[in-house]
């Protein structure tokens, strides 16, 4: 299993060279060799979302694909999401609607809103709770998760 | 010097001013155990098999290996109790010759990588020559069973008993006795982040710094340290952002002493990030228990006594530092819950198994005991033709203080206005109307209430009570101003998602007259904070809290001390306000940073009047406090498929004064979640022969947003003399009041079907069983 290949790996705009393993996950890859720890690992079996990145605009649970699987392809993660100092409507909508509390799944959930919003800004109340039902938390009760979600999709909307 | 406010005018206790928490969470630059680079990687082979005597363990040649025998000079963990009956068991860091429950260490390998390390784990055979294993506690009663161990005859390694003078009597003038056999499965925390920990040994020092996911950061030191045989100033803990713990981070994982000793045997660092399967399996459960519950009733529906008997099954081992005692002994002392029962017989017993072992998870056995008694309120409700309402009505607490049958204190409460707040809130009467409605067309709605106590916020009293060799209890606070005029509040309490920094930050703001954002509250670190106890049973902010705000007036009182003597004017003349001490009815003022560099730089103005240096220190010790809440369910269950969705769902709620309302709705809205998991999904479940088939999220299933409704929140604040900031705990209760809230809407949807439900999770597969017993299906 140690025979490596070399890929690049674009995160956030910015070109990682690493050498992986086949079987080396997107998200241990972005983790360790890439040193972008806000990515989070709940379960490494596709069920908790923590790890949701962006790949190629669409939210994808990193634990579930290959570093090779991305290689050359655009990888947002939450690193990513703030403009210098100015953070992102959703970054500011979860903290003014409380949408954290531990702030495990926060990444994940703050990636997965924002793919689906870029992808379809008009998206329904009801859509919205089955596309955020696709991941965990297991501090806030989702209410305030849902509102911060519906708060950005205003200002993004907007802006 | 600038002044550090914002001059709000008003106090910032009771404001939702945002978490100062957020900023690097939402950006990615959370610090969590994971996170850390290590040199070697630790995987722990664990047991296949639930019961059985090691025969053999072969690792490939040359692997890093460390089993059982390389830890002989290590104490096994050991949590003591010198009551109620309780066997001290010990359990090894690694199995020693025998294995206890499916998931049990046996080995801990070592490599570069984690990959590695989990090829090395998979390529190490381990031969156990598998025994009967024990899984159900009723089979660990029965006569004859074999013994988890042996110095536990019977089984049972903790066992209580209250029997109130008078009891018999009073059992045989009921008009009606009623009874609930109440269940409740086994249960997994699961914080998102599983566990994790690093050790790094630093060679010039000889220290170690264990960073992990732990809620108790000095007693997780004082234990390891015990364990190895080590001072306690070689080890510093670091608890840093942790990612949820809600009592499974409470309890010593065996793993962090591991580690600890291989960072110093290696000279070296090492590090473990438990995967989701090694937490469902081998972290710590909670909830299994039996209850038979009996209430006897007057002819007015008015409760006279409470028979229980209570067996918990507590899995292999003690957990420390609690013991497994938690469960089955707070559901002795607190069974009574919220209800005016003057006689009450409990038989509690903690009974091993050969299961995962047992540790307290929020809530801890309240939920269970909730559950159960508000089915028994419901049944009486029934079978007095009454509305569920009305029989608490007629039973609940309303003079206080209260001294309940088993001795424990009730301070001000709110129980009946909490129930009244929430029936008014719902409307009864028109859902009656709704649910008849429904029921003609064939659909099934109910309702269902919880009413509860919550006790929180009690120090080492109420620990020691228990009998236990390790009394938690005190918080600690040092509070600095430092040369530049900041604050700094470095607290022993350890929160993980609780927005303590900020509700901390917000008692000391009011106290000294400075906005919170000058004030940096320091945690988790065993080297910065002072002796504290963590964060869990509802604690930090009632016991935290009241230290920062004694640390705080002391504080003040220096500053007032200091501007009286810098402004020349009286003490009495001196506030404090907008980061500055004013002279009341003068322009005359001075900063609180002025003071603050006076009192290190400028030391010899005070002529030795005044103690140089600008720390002071706060500890609170309190006996404890209640809160209590209504919760309140509406359900719609569908009998063709046993699904149960939760319509909506209100909160009652009296937690004291409520420091940042944002904060605490978050608080019940989680616990809310993980009760509603608790009620409909969430089970471990363990084959007959001890192989759990619920080792992943596909199998236990915490909720999603689609389960959750929307919360609706309502606020009581009794202000009580229990705690001093007038703050009672509220970590707890949103777990401890759904379960029962929906389980017994389900069982008012349900009601026309004359079946019970008094199992959790209410599966699907419970419901339809349950409808099709009565016959009643068409």
């Amino acid at each position: 299993m140690s025979d490596k290949t070399n890929i690049i790996l674009n995160i956030n705009g910015r070109d990682h060279a690493i050498s992986v393993e086949s079987r080396r996950t997107l998200a241990d890859a972005i983790r360790e060799e890439c040193g972008q720890t806000g990515t989070h690992i709940g379960c490494e079996h596709g069920v908790c979302g923590a790890c949701t990145v962006l790949v190629n605009g669409e939210p994808v649970r990193s634990c579930l694909m290959f570093a090779q699987q991305a290689a050359g392809k655009p990888i947002r993660t939450v690193e990513g999401l703030a403009k210098g100092d100015e953070m992102h409507p959703m970054q500011r909508a979860f903290m003014e609607n409380h949408g954290l509390q531990c702030g495990f799944c926060t990444p994940g959930f703050l990636m997965l809103a924002v793919g689906v919003l870029e992808r379809e800004p008009e998206i329904s109340d009801e859509n919205l709770i089955d596309v955020l039902s696709s991941n965990l938390c297991r501090c806030t009760g989702y209410q305030n998760i849902i509102k911060a979600v519906r708060a950005a999709a205003i200002e993004m909307r907007q802006s | 010097m600038t002044a550090h406010t914002k001059g709000s005018g008003t106090t910032w206790v009771g404001r939702s001013i945002r978490r100062v928490e957020d900023p690097a969470l939402v950006t990615g630059q959370g610090r969590f155990t994971a996170d850390l680079p290590a040199v070697h990687w630790v995987r722990f082979v664990r047991s296949s098999v639930a019961a059985g005597a090691i025969q053999s363990i072969n690792a490939p040649d040359g692997a890093g290996i460390v089993t059982a025998t390389d830890l002989k000079a290590l104490k096994p963990i050991r949590p003591m109790l010198s009551k109620f009956n309780y066997v001290a068991v010990g359990q090894p860091i690694l199995a020693d010759g025998v294995v206890r429950f499916t998931g049990e260490a046996i080995a801990a390998v070592y490599a570069p990588g984690k990959d590695q390390a989990e090829d090395l784990a998979d390529q190490v055979e381990v031969e156990i020559s598998e025994t009967t294993a024990l899984i159900d506690s009723m089979d660990a009663l029965a006569d004859g069973a074999p013994l988890v161990h042996d110095e536990a005859k019977g089984n049972v390694i903790v066992e209580g008993r209250i029997k109130t003078p008078g009891f018999d009597d009073v059992w045989t003038t009921a008009h009606k006795v009623l009874r609930v056999d109440g269940r409740s499965r086994r249960q997994n925390a699961t914080p998102m982040e599983a566990r994790a920990g690093h050790a790094a040994y630093d060679a010039s020092t000889g220290r170690v710094t264990l960073t992990c996911t732990t809620q108790m950061p000095h007693l997780t030191r004082t234990a390891v340290c015990d364990i190895i045989g080590m001072p306690e100033s070689d080890l510093r803990v670091i608890a840093p952002d942790v990612g949820g713990g809600f009592g499974q981070k409470m309890s010593l994982a065996p793993e962090y002493v591991l580690l600890v000793w291989l960072a110093r045997k290696l000279r070296s660092s090492v590090a473990w990030t438990e995967d989701r399967r090694e937490n469902l399996i081998a972290s710590f459960h909670s909830r299994d228990q039996h209850v038979e519950l009996e209430g006897a009733f007057d002819a007015n529906g008015r409760l006279l006594a409470l028979s229980a008997d209570i067996v918990a099954n507590v899995g292999a081992y003690s957990c420390f530092p609690t013991t497994c005692g938690v469960e089955p002994l707070m559901a002795l002392a607190e069974l009574p819950g919220p209800y005016d029962v003057r006689a009450y017989h409990c038989l509690s017993r903690g009974v091993l198994t050969h299961t995962c072992p047992m540790a307290p998870y929020r809530g801890v056995s309240r939920p269970v005991i909730t559950f159960v008694l508000e089915r028994l309120m419901d049944k009486a409700a029934a079978a007095f033709g009454i509305e569920p309402t009305e029989i608490r009505r007629r039973n609940l607490i309303d003079k206080f203080p209260y001294t309940s049958a088993t001795g424990l204190v009730f301070d001000d409460g709110s129980y009946k206005e909490t129930m009244e707040m929430a029936v008014s809130a719902i409307d009864l009467p028109a859902f009656r109307k709704r649910q008849q409605t429904a029921r003609d067309k064939g659909r099934y709605l109910g309702i269902g209430f919880a009413t509860f106590s919550e006790r929180t916020g009690y120090g080492s009293p109420a620990f020691a009570a228990r009998g236990m060799a390790i009394s938690p209890g005190f918080e600690t606070v040092h509070l600095t101003i430092d040369p530049s005029g900041f604050v700094e509040a470095r607290i022993g309490a350890s929160p993980h998602g609780q927005g303590l920094r900020t509700s901390l930050a917000q008692i000391i703001a009011d106290e000294i007259g400075i906005d919170p954002e000058f004030i940096k509250v320091v945690h988790g670190d065993t080297d910065r904070s002072p002796y504290g106890w963590g964060t869990f049973a509802s604690r930090s902010l009632v016991l935290s809290g009241g230290a920062s705000l004694l640390a705080a007036q002391k504080i003040r009182a220096k500053l007032v001390k200091m501007a009286s003597h810098m402004l020349e004017a009286a003490p009495e003349d001196i506030t404090l306000k907008s980061g500055s001490a004013h002279v009341v009815g003068t322009d005359r003022s001075i900063t609180i940073a002025s003071m603050a560099r006076a009192a290190y730089h400028q030391a010899h103005i005070f002529k030795g009047e005044i103690e140089p240096g600008m720390t002071e220190i706060g500890s609170y010790d309190p006996s404890g406090t209640f809160s209590n809440a209504c919760h309140v369910a509406i359900v719609e269950v569908d009998i063709d498929t046993g699904r149960v969705e939760v319509e909506k769902f209100l909160v009652a709620e009296d937690a004291g004064l409520i420091i940042n309302p944002m904060i605490a709705d978050g608080q019940v809205h989680g616990g809310v979640a993980q009760g509603i998991g608790n009620a409909l999904l969430e089970e471990i479940i363990y084959d007959e022969t001890g192989n759990i088939l619920s080792s992943t999220l596909a199998d236990f299933l915490p909720p999603t947003a689609r389960e959750i409704p929307e919360i609706e929140m309502h606020h009581i604040e009794t202000l009580t003399g229990n705690s001093i900031t007038k703050a009672k705990g509220l970590g707890e209760g949103g777990a401890i009041g759904a379960p029962a809230a929906v389980i017994s809407a389900i069982n008012d949807a349900l009601s026309s079907f004359g079946v019970s439900i008094d199992e959790m999770p209410a599966t699907p597969q419970r419901i339809r069983a349950a409808l099709r017993s009565s016959g009643k299906l068409t």
